[in-house]
């Protein structure tokens, strides 16, 4: 089953991302910032990989980029949530390794749709 | 309960503590924080409301939130200078944020007028700053003869539908080393145009470079898709949303009418994708940073498209957070959700446990045995591990006072903002724990003090410049644990008590007696008697018909005592002092008319067994007890219960002296006295009926069914009956 990391201060969107994505059939793992993440992510492993850009301790940005230095995860799609369409935004998290975006408020399909899109 | 309703419900807690940090930020901040991290975690606090509010659809919170947002972003790049007054604008955006918040939870919307004049303010900042006058008007603007402004509105009219039509198009993309190196696929670009509709795949490798020259790590391949469908060209634009400047993508629509040659089971991906992995393969068998696992894909349906899917089993982080607390910053503590329900069951669990231990310490000692027996000694290591457990099951219930302080700097500016004083609110010991069912009830009486505290304890920033002390007075409300209690302060640096004046007020209302004398603990404390109040005209802030006396009756309904201290020019502090739980009472035990009572030990300002000479009859079945040089009602609480229809003489019986709100100080007489404990309370109400006079009921050790006595009930049922005593009143001292 594939293994979806979500790194988010948020308790809320936690809870919105495991609850689409256990509906979708994708075992969840959660983190509560970067450097969370990076813990997890060492302990437990992660197929794809789903960050907040603005938290605490360790940022989306620079999680992306620290994740992307450990060879084992060069090809794991990792998608950013946003909340607006802010270009900027994007272009950065891009920079830093993202594999795409996914734009808050999301519906849980089309959550589901842009996992799809990057996951095999 | 609906999974996303519990969401929600989480989401409304986060809100709450989103908004504590909010505000604290921003206090921090004003209080002249320049710490870089502030303006970030203040950003955040906002962001995250804002996106969980998105996700549930509460459009008016979000579209203030996103405004509110823009500002703090701009700041927090620098674009914007913080400065003090656009601080205390942040905080009011703050405040209509709550308001936001707390609609939301009801199912409204925030106040629309004070959400559109914030929203003006934060925007006037957001592009720039508060102008000094209007902005002129663009030449294109200007007014015509009459006056009026017309301005050019531009129409976007609909296209006329003609029903989605079938094209063609060629597809062409060459995914460049960047593409692979975030983790997309070609493979899975081509999967989701096939999602499109029909397709036809060609692959270009006229760029694969012999083996020799072969560089693992770029990228060689392009592929050609012809694609029927009637999607709008937006949708295939879509595909490549994530890969665009990472992928050379044309995109045409083929003139000729669709001429696409069908396959009769369709255009086989499977064996295009594999052929082109083939290719891969056979350049390149160690060629893996591309990833290009697509004949996997397309073998095996993706879970992702599993319309049914089992749902998954979620996991949850294994690793421990990191223990070490950054200085200042709040540790995502692991915590558990409990209903609770559970805990209030287990509470009264704890409760049973108590009282069958001391029923059975009871039996055991009936049998005869020593305390320094090993049935004794057992005994007494059962009752320590009986309060161990009773103490930590109390605090699975504790909280923080910090949920109810954290409502106050609210308060105060809105109180400030009414009465035109200047108040700074200074906060201590937010993390003293009390339990739930307190906290839930401390928040109305902390209100009062701080309204009275600012109302009439702050002078206005005139007055405390001509007394020589800073325009900005500062309130201080503090919680802290003490005695087995927790004592919550509202202090205070303004003008004191004015005890000539309240010492007036209550001879004029005849409270005292014209010639009383009281020391100045008195006159301080004479503002808590019911039809007490020191505003001449009832002020829109402490008056709302609510007053000191109605603070105190709330107060020790809680079994709680509130006192005032004073000192002339430098300010007073009101000190409340409440019990850490609501679960257990410390009580006297009496016994009345063969039946077993206990009196709130709160309630009770002394006991006395008096001389028969001390006793005056009044009428027939009425009393008073002098109590050095005051007279007290008697209250015979075997007669107002109805235990017995005569009389006990106080002078053969025992006489506790009660505080009680409705009739001043009362003596209730008594057979006998057991002593002190502490009862486990139980609702009479729930197991039985409210009875009047009487609060709740416990078991006593002997396994018997004691009633607590609700004090200000019995002394009001006194003065009920029929037979009417002198109106109780306090005497003063000689």
């Amino acid at each position: 089953m594939i293994k979806v990391l979500t790194v988010d201060d948020s308790r809320t969107m936690r809870d919105m991302l495991r609850l689409a994505l256990a509906g979708g059939g994708f075992t969840v793992i959660q983190a509560v910032d970067g450097e969370h993440g990076l813990e997890v992510l060492n302990e437990s492993g992660a197929d794809v990989i789903i960050t907040d850009i603005n938290m605490p301790k360790l940022d989306g940005f620079g999680f992306i980029e620290r994740v992307r230095e450990d060879a084992a995860y060069r090809a794991t799609p990792i998608l950013v949530l946003t909340t607006e369409s802010d270009p900027a935004k994007k272009v950065r998290a891009r920079e830093a390794g993202a594999t795409g975006w996914i734009v808050k408020p999301f519906h849980p399909e089309k959550l589901l749709d842009v996992i799809r899109k990057v996951a095999a | 309960m609906d999974e996303l309703e519990e969401i929600k419900i989480t989401f409304f807690q986060e809100c709450d503590e989103l908004l504590g940090d909010l505000e604290s930020g921003l206090l921090s901040i004003d209080a002249g924080d320049t710490e870089p991290e502030l303006v970030n975690a203040v950003f955040r606090a906002v962001h995250s409301v804002k996106g969980g509010a998105g996700a549930f659809g509460l459009e008016a919170l979000v579209r203030f939130a996103h405004v509110f947002e823009t500002l703090l972003d701009n700041i927090r790049g620098g674009k914007t200078a913080l400065r003090p007054d656009l601080v205390k604008l942040l905080l009011r955006a703050a405040d209509v944020l709550a308001d936001h918040v707390a609609a939301a939870k009801l199912g409204g919307e925030g106040d629309a007028a004070s959400t559109t004049a914030m929203v003006e303010e934060l925007e006037t900042w957001i592009s720039g700053g508060p102008a000094p006058s209007p902005p002129a008007l663009p030449a294109d603007l200007q007014p015509n003869e009459d006056g009026i402004v017309f301005k050019p509105v531009t129409l976007t009219l609909p296209e006329v539908d003609e029903g989605p039509r079938e094209e063609v198009w060629t597809i062409t993309f060459q995914p460049m080393d960047e593409l692979y190196a975030k983790a997309n696929e070609a493979g899975l670009l081509i999967r989701e145009i096939e999602r499109l509709g029909k397709i036809d795949v060609e692959l270009l490798d006229d760029a694969l470079p012999i083996f020799d020259n072969l560089d693992p790590e770029t990228a060689h391949f392009a592929w050609k898709v012809r694609l029927r469908t009637d999607v709008p060209e937006e949708k295939i634009r879509e595909v490549f949303e994530f890969v665009e400047g990472h992928c050379s993508t044309t995109i045409v629509r083929e003139a000729s009418p669709p001429v696409l040659v069908e396959a009769d089971a369709g255009p086989d991906i499977a064996a295009i994708i594999a052929a082109a992995q083939a290719a891969n393969m056979e350049a390149e068998p160690a060629f893996t940073p591309l990833k290009v696992d697509v004949a996997a894909v397309e073998s095996q349906p993706p879970v992702a498209l599993a319309p049914a899917a089992p749902v998954a089993q979620v996991a949850q982080p294994t690793s421990p957070r990191s223990p070490q607390p950054p200085q200042g910053e709040k540790v995502n503590q692991a915590t558990i959700r409990v209903d609770p329900e559970r805990i209030d069951k287990l509470i009264d669990l704890v409760g049973e446990l108590v009282i069958n231990q001391a029923m059975l310490a009871q039996r055991v000692a009936g049998h005869g045995f020593a305390a320094s027996s090993d049935v004794g000694r057992g005994l007494d290591e059962l009752e320590q591990l009986t309060r161990d457990i009773q103490d930590s099951v109390m605090a699975i219930r504790a909280q923080p006072v910090k949920s109810v302080f954290q409502r106050m700097p609210r308060l105060v500016r809105e109180i400030a903002g009414q009465t035109g004083k200047q108040v700074r609110l200074v906060t201590d010991g937010e993390n003293t724990e009390v339990d739930k069912t307190v906290i839930e009830r401390i928040s109305e009486p902390i209100t009062h003090m701080l309204r009275n505290a600012i109302d009439h304890g702050l002078e206005t920033p005139e007055e405390r410049v001509a007394a020589g002390k800073p325009t900005e007075g500062t309130v201080r409300l503090a919680a802290l644990h003490r005695g087995g209690r927790i004592v919550i302060e509202v202090g205070d640096d303004g003008k004191g008590i004015n005890r000539p004046r309240v010492r007036q007020i209550a001879i004029d209302r005849g409270l005292i007696a014209a010639d009383a004398q009281l020391t100045d603990e008195e006159v301080d404390n004479l503002i808590f008697l019911p039809g007490f109040s020191t505003a001449s005209t009832v002020s829109d802030i402490s008056g709302r018909g609510v007053g000191m006396d109605v603070v105190r009756k709330s107060v020790q309904g809680l079994g709680g005592r509130i006192s005032i201290s004073s000192r002339p020019g430098f300010g007073s502090t009101f000190t409340l002092s409440l019990p850490l739980t609501l679960a257990v009472l410390d009580g006297m035990v009496i016994d009345v008319a063969g039946q077993t009572l206990v009196v709130p030990l709160t309630a009770i300002v002394e006991s006395l067994r008096p001389a028969a000479a001390e006793v005056k009859k009044l009428g027939a079945q009425g009393g008073v007890l002098a109590v050095r040089d005051a007279y007290v009602p008697l209250v015979d609480i075997g007669r107002v219960l109805g235990f017995q229809t005569t009389e006990i003489d106080p002078a053969e019986g025992v006489v506790l002296l009660v505080d009680s709100e409705v009739g001043g100080r009362a003596a209730l007489v008594a057979d006998s006295i057991h002593g002190q404990r502490q009862v486990v309370i139980k609702s009479l109400e729930s197991n039985y009926q409210q009875v009047p006079g009487i609060a709740a009921a416990t078991i006593l050790g002997d396994g018997r069914v004691a009633l607590i006595l609700d004090v200000d009930a019995l002394v009001a049922m006194r003065k009920r009956e029929p037979l009417r005593m002198p109106e109780p009143s306090i005497q003063a001292a000689e």
